[in-house]
């Protein structure tokens, strides 16, 4: 799997196929049973913890709800990352997060705590925080769950200006297709911890592979079954006629 | 039906996890103390948590060393008059509070009330990826989150003890003096006289520095260690209390044991 | 670096915590008394020390003086030695006689000076000569019965 720089790649599969584990790996939260994670020349699969924090900072993350500290207002949140690593002076700080927070929408909410947010409010603002230090890669993982669909609307089309602005590589690990379809450059489905389809948003709506089409068009059953594996069911309802 | 098997190896299986456990929580200190240089280049996240294990305790504390000094008021006059010598209730009473129920019940007072908070806080941390997230920023959360308020602890537990102790000492001068009439200057001469300072007050700090110790490196071990979720939280709550109470009543025998040992 | 509301009542908290010490220390614990700050060693050697303790007042006159620190048994004359550490303040005659009584019919047992008119003073590490040992209450008993059974004897 290849994710080249400057674009908006999407992760997609079904629920527990290993997408967040698979970010986890880049960003050297796991280390990999097997293969290698490479970004730029560095392998982080086999980096040290110093080594794994310096590039790090050039990272930025979006968590599934968001992730951000509940006892630190909006403005402590977004500044939090730059507080941490760089010496900036309070002024520099209050400026940069107040622009932080203009990207997305919400400079007037700066004094509020995550609390009182809407679930796409606080995602705007984690997505704020994720790029407060101007990152070189952006992950995000499932920035699309539980959001009424203009939040979502809202938050897929920050995703693909902060990426534009930003001149950031971002990846997205998600199962919502058809906002995804709208915003990123090429989509890897994987199903069973290996990529079975690849493309653009183009290639994949035409596509004829009965998996990635059971995604798109959402269908019950198809490659991806509809029952859990279990014993047939006349073993399970009918036991005494089914060993006689 | 019991398979004794079955029981046996549920046995085994549940002391290899404590074992391992215990394993874990010792790596932690070491992780913790490791990473502790960095909160106190930031001593403002360091009394942050004082504020919150400390001054937030200081109500139930203080209060609760009132009653307890109370209680053994009432009770050492009733047990003393019966040999005449009424005039030894300040002593009794300072040395139980400052040896023992010092030390012990403001450590008690202090898991319930601060370490099952600390556990609940990181505990939402994690359940809530704040931990990760922090880890995915390059910002170490055990320097950041865990050192700060295990610090906070252990400054705070001797400071409670001795509270719990002075008020203790108030409450049974009130109940004896005040209200039953033992004579002010035998309560507090024989107590001055029967109280060493390094003997009974030094070995009660160190007491309640050691209990601080536990309690917090339990209650951040327990919240950092739960299971992210609704349950495990509230499981991990539960459990900082109950260990927090064995450890501090066994860690009493033993600094007992040696501390006060042969000589009075 | 603001100075905060909270900064204040972590302040608060702190001189409480504080000020119980010094309320322990200095008016429930005896710290201006404890530390004798300077004393010097005496010894004295007893056949029979009772219940003496480590930590035992050492008193003259009713005024603790000095503090028991050590309790040895020395192997060649079968005798406890018993090491106190006194009060630089005061000084002691020669012939001063050391035993140990008993404080009330219960209470702890402590090592009592009486002291006698010698010109010359005990100097530091000097060994008391004058001692007299613990009143054991059994042996008491028993001598008290015995001559009571002597004397019924004597009667008939």
């Amino acid at each position: 799997m290849k994710i080249p720089r400057g674009k908006v790649v999407a992760i997609m599969g079904g629920s527990g196929c290993g997408k967040t584990t698979l970010l986890r790996c880049i960003g050297g939260q796991l280390k990999p049973t097997g293969g290698r994670v490479r970004l730029d020349k560095h392998r982080v699969s086999e980096m040290s913890h110093d080594d794994l924090y310096r590039i790090r900072r050039q990272m930025g993350m979006l968590f599934q709800f968001g992730a951000l500290f509940t006892d630190m207002s909006v403005f402590d949140n977004v500044a939090f990352p730059i507080r941490e690593h760089t010496d900036m002076s309070e002024e520099m700080i209050r400026d940069l997060v107040l622009m932080k927070l203009a990207a997305v929408g919400l400079r007037g909410a700066h004094g509020l705590m995550p609390g009182e947010l809407s679930g796409g409010m606080a995602r705007r603002v984690a997505l704020a925080r994720a790029v407060a230090l101007d990152p070189m890669l952006v992950m995000y993982d499932e920035p699309f769950t539980g959001l009424d669909p203009i939040a979502l609307g809202v938050i897929g089309q920050l995703i693909r200006k902060l990426n534009d602005a930003l001149g950031a590589t971002s990846i997205m690990v998600t199962h919502d297709v058809q906002e995804s379809l709208l915003i990123v450059d090429y989509i890897y489905f994987i199903s069973g911890g290996r990529i079975v389809a690849e493309g653009t948003p183009d290639d994949l709506r035409a596509s004829r592979d009965p998996f990635v089409h059971q995604f798109v068009h959402a269908e019950v059953d198809g490659p991806v079954r509809f029952d859990y594996p279990a014993p047939s069911a006349r073993d399970e309802f009918l036991p005494g006629v089914a060993h006689g | 039906m019991v398979d004794p098997a079955a029981l046996l190896r549920k046995l085994g299986h549940s002391v290899v996890d404590r074992i391992w456990r215990l394993g874990f929580a010792a790596r932690f200190l070491f992780a913790i103390l490791r990473f502790s240089g960095a909160s106190f280049r930031r001593l403002p996240l360091t009394i942050r948590e004082v504020y919150f294990s400390g001054v937030l305790s200081l109500l139930i504390i203080s209060v609760s060393g009132l009653f307890v000094g109370l209680v053994l008021g009432l009770q050492g006059y009733e047990t003393l008059q019966r040999y005449g010598s009424t005039e030894a209730l300040g002593i009794l009473v300072a040395l139980s509070l400052v040896r023992e129920l010092g030390p012990v019940v403001a450590g008690l007072l202090f898991a319930s009330r601060a370490g099952s908070s600390i556990t609940a806080e990181i505990g939402l941390m994690k359940a809530t990826e704040q931990l990760k997230a922090m880890d995915m920023m390059a910002v170490n959360p055990i320097a950041r989150v865990i050192a700060p308020r295990f610090w906070g602890g252990v400054i705070s537990m001797p400071l409670l003890a001795a509270l719990f102790s002075a008020m203790g000492v108030l409450g049974g001068w009130l109940i004896g003096v005040v209200f039953i009439g033992v004579d002010d200057g035998a309560f507090w001469s024989q107590m001055q006289a029967g109280v060493d300072f390094r003997y009974d007050i030094v070995n009660g700090v160190i007491k309640s520095f050691v209990f601080g110790i536990a309690v917090s490196l339990i209650a951040v071990f327990e919240g950092y260690d739960s299971v992210p979720t609704a349950e495990g939280v509230s499981r991990a709550i539960t459990r900082t209390v109950v260990t927090s109470a064995l450890a501090i009543l066994a860690l009493d025998f033993v600094l007992t044991s040696f501390m006060f040992r042969g000589t009075s | 670096m603001n100075r905060t509301v909270l900064d204040l009542w972590v302040g608060i908290f702190v001189a409480i915590g504080i000020a119980s010490l010094m309320f322990l220390a200095l008016k429930v614990g005896n710290l201006s008394s404890a530390h004798l700050s300077e004393t010097y060693a005496l010894q004295a050697k007893f056949d029979n020390i009772g219940g003496l303790k480590v930590r035992g007042p050492v008193k003259s006159a009713g005024v603790v003086v000095g503090r028991i620190a050590d309790i040895r048994f020395d192997p060649s004359t079968y005798e406890a030695v018993v090491t106190m550490n006194i009060d630089g303040r005061y000084q002691f005659p020669r012939d001063t006689f050391a035993s140990i009584y008993t404080a009330g019919l219960l209470g702890e047992q402590y090592v009592g000076f009486d002291v006698g008119g010698d010109e010359a003073m005990l100097k530091p590490g000097d060994t008391i000569s004058k001692t007299q040992s613990a009143v054991v209450l059994e042996k008491l008993i028993s001598q008290f019965l015995f001559s009571k059974a002597s004397e019924g004897q004597e009667t008939k």
